[in-house]
């Protein structure tokens, strides 16, 4: 009986991760149609996100993203339809109505929280979350994210080193993709590991295979456990592979060789864990098949849905300032 | 009814807010143990313990940044920034987090939080525990500005921003801290943000100002009533949002109008003032809309015959009121 809900749990992190990529390929299409002025991408970052958010409590534990998290975002139980909304800058996109760029998720009936563009700013915000639900002794998990390059900010320093002083029941993930736009690790920081830093702030930090979901999973239980337990914050740093460029408006050909993007596709998660499941028999071609048809049609609905749905009306500009 | 100063009406409109609703709580430096550098903060962790007045590491953005994530979950944060001139690493939290939530998540969030801050000078704190921040902050949508001057208006207004549903920077004159004392009802009563108050009724010119300054144009208008010249003086008490009714209504009453203010002159907040009166009021006026501020030079100095030289003085309001009146 566990095995079979193991299999299933091993299908349902497939389903989301090709789900993710599904739905960032038709994101980029759209874009290249010139119907969607802006794009920013998880690919690469899939096994990461769902690894992590199979060991969150959706709706119970706080989710504070940055904007690369859409197979999070799909794991926490955004819909394709609400990200497409969003894509499209439609009145009803979730996050923020159209009124921010793509990809700055937020979605209050998940307790996913609206985070900006300047980077770094929603990590200290996660540790008031944390600190507010240690206050209210609430079984409350909160978990944000942010890119190697964000590490280097001041925000994230005080944010640790609060978390470390309070023992507060947060998880630092550090999705590190190797690129600050264009900028590499070796001209980012000092150090090969960004969880080298948690010593500095007293807690525990794991650097993981950030293109293995397993892995993932794996750390993010332990650190959910220990902050559920008291025990408080964990830094992971998930190694991954960013296989776009930056955004839409940026060409990564200006400073990645042929070379070192041919070599990142061999690190692809989505494709090497579907290799895992079929060489471990929980998938095969036909099952495959139809996880893909079903992820296509679901893209398709969500496409379709949000170029039908209705754009802000101009009139609204000024309303939510303040509270009315 | 009891006689208190500013401080200690600040002090009891916490007590107050922290007895009435559990989600208030105070973060800040020294605030706990040592009941912060001014003791604004004196008593309330021996009351409410320290998880519920948190001294917090030295570092100001994670200080409103947190305060922000736990406004953000329910909870009803009051973050004090030890001196307004220290408010500047926390700039990016306050004007593109605390500021924008409601707006950018099309109100599915919002931050019910206080900055609570000391500001202003003459009380040689040199350039930096003296500073007006108000500029920087009046100029933000999304942000209300409170600078109350007097103890009546400081409990009030302090308790209207705790229960406000927005981020609210609430800014206390650090010479009136002690300098300034009035009657204080202990039965409830309400300053609601956003009202000004006439201070002092007059008829030939109007004064609009706040913080200290309102208190320096109550004394010269006292100088100059045995002048025979009458002055109206308008405390703004909530900075954004600006009440406007009561400075046009003073303003077309008087037909001639001072905008005082302790900030550097240029780009500063009765900047705003000003041009709103010359916009709305302008067939009104039988002279121009004069303002007078702190010098345009970095900020205050240190050494007392500098520091004067700085700040606007009862002397100067009343010279530069003479020559308006005489316009």
């Amino acid at each position: 009986m566990k095995q079979e809900r193991d299999q299933a749990q091993l299908i349902e992190m497939f389903r989301l991760m090709a789900l993710a990529r599904a739905l960032d390929e038709r994101m980029w299409q759209l874009n290249r149609q010139g119907k969607a002025p802006f794009v920013i991408s998880c690919q690469g970052h899939e096994a990461a996100q769902v690894g992590a958010a199979m060991a969150l409590r959706p709706k119970q534990d706080w989710i504070v993203p940055y904007y690369r998290d859409l197979a999070m975002m799909l794991a926490i139980g955004v819909t394709p339809r609400e990200v497409m909304l969003g894509l499209l800058a439609k009145a009803d996109d979730p996050s923020s109505g159209g009124r921010q760029m793509p990809a700055h998720y937020s979605h209050r009936a998940l307790n996913i929280v609206s985070h900006s563009s300047p980077t770094g700013t929603q990590v200290p915000h996660a540790v008031g979350i944390a600190l507010a639900a240690q206050m209210r002794g609430d079984d409350v998990v909160t978990w944000t994210s942010f890119g190697e390059g964000t590490s280097s900010q001041g925000d994230v320093h005080e944010a640790m080193n609060l978390a470390g002083v309070m023992k507060l029941p947060v998880i630092f993930f550090c999705e590190n993709n190797g690129y600050a736009i264009s900028v590499p690790q070796r001209k980012q920081m000092g150090v090969e590991n960004v969880s080298d830093r948690a010593q500095g702030y007293g807690f525990p930090g794991v650097t993981v295979d950030g293109t293995n979901v397993l892995e993932v999973y794996e750390a993010m239980t332990a650190a959910v456990d220990r902050a559920r337990q008291g025990h408080g914050p964990t830094l992971i740093e998930a190694k991954c592979v960013r296989l776009t460029a930056h955004s839409s408006d940026d060409n990564d050909r200006t400073y990645r060789s042929a070379d070192d993007l041919k070599a990142m596709k061999t690190r692809d998660p989505v494709h090497s864990y579907e290799a895992y499941l079929r060489s471990e028999e929980i998938l095969d071609d036909a099952k495959i098949a139809g996880i893909r048809d079903e992820i296509k049609a679901q893209v398709n609905d969500a496409t379709t849905f949000a170029e039908k749905a209705p754009l802000p009306d101009p009139l609204t500009v000024s309303r939510y300032v303040y509270a009315e | 009814m009891a006689e208190l100063n500013l401080l200690e009406a600040i002090n009891r409109a916490l007590d107050e807010s922290m007895a009435a609703d559990d989600r208030v709580f105070i973060i800040g430096e020294d605030v706990g143990q040592r009941g912060g550098v001014f003791r604004v903060t004196d008593g309330l962790h021996a009351k409410y313990g320290e998880k519920r007045v948190i001294d917090a590491p030295l570092a100001e953005s994670i200080i409103i940044g947190s305060s922000i994530g736990a406004a953000m979950y329910g909870m009803r944060p009051v973050a004090e920034i030890q001196f307004a001139d220290f408010i500047f690493p926390a700039f990016n939290q306050i004007i593109s987090e605390a500021a924008r939530m409601r707006y950018r998540s099309n109100n599915a969030w919002e931050v019910p939080m206080v900055i609570r801050t000391p500001y202003g000078g003459g009380i040689h704190g040199a350039l930096y525990h003296s500073q007006s921040i108000e500029a920087f902050f009046t100029h933000i949508p999304g942000l209300k500005v409170v600078a109350p001057s007097t103890p009546y208006d400081a409990k009030a207004l302090l308790l209207a921003s705790i229960a406000d549903p927005d981020p609210v920077l609430f800014l206390e004159h650090k010479k009136c801290y002690r300098l300034i004392k009035g009657f204080v009802p202990d039965e409830p009563y309400t300053v609601p943000i956003g009202v000004a108050d006439v201070a002092r009724t007059g008829s030939d010119v109007s004064v609009i100002t706040y913080g200290l300054m309102r208190h320096y144009a109550v004394e010269a208008a006292e100088m100059l009533a045995k002048e025979d010249i009458s002055v109206e003086v308008i405390d703004l008490r909530t900075l954004r949002p600006l009440d406007r009714e009561t400075v046009l209504a003073s303003v077309k009453k008087t037909n001639k109008v001072l905008v005082l203010y302790e900030d550097n002159l240029f780009g500063g907040y009765g900047a705003e003032v000003a041009a709103i009166i010359a916009q709305d009021a302008f067939e009104y006026l039988d002279g121009p809309v004069q303002r007078l501020a702190g010098l345009d030079i970095p900020a205050m100095p240190y050494s007392a015959p500098l520091e004067n030289e700085f700040l606007p003085t009862p002397e100067k309001i009343a010279d530069t009121l003479r020559d308006l009146v005489q316009y």
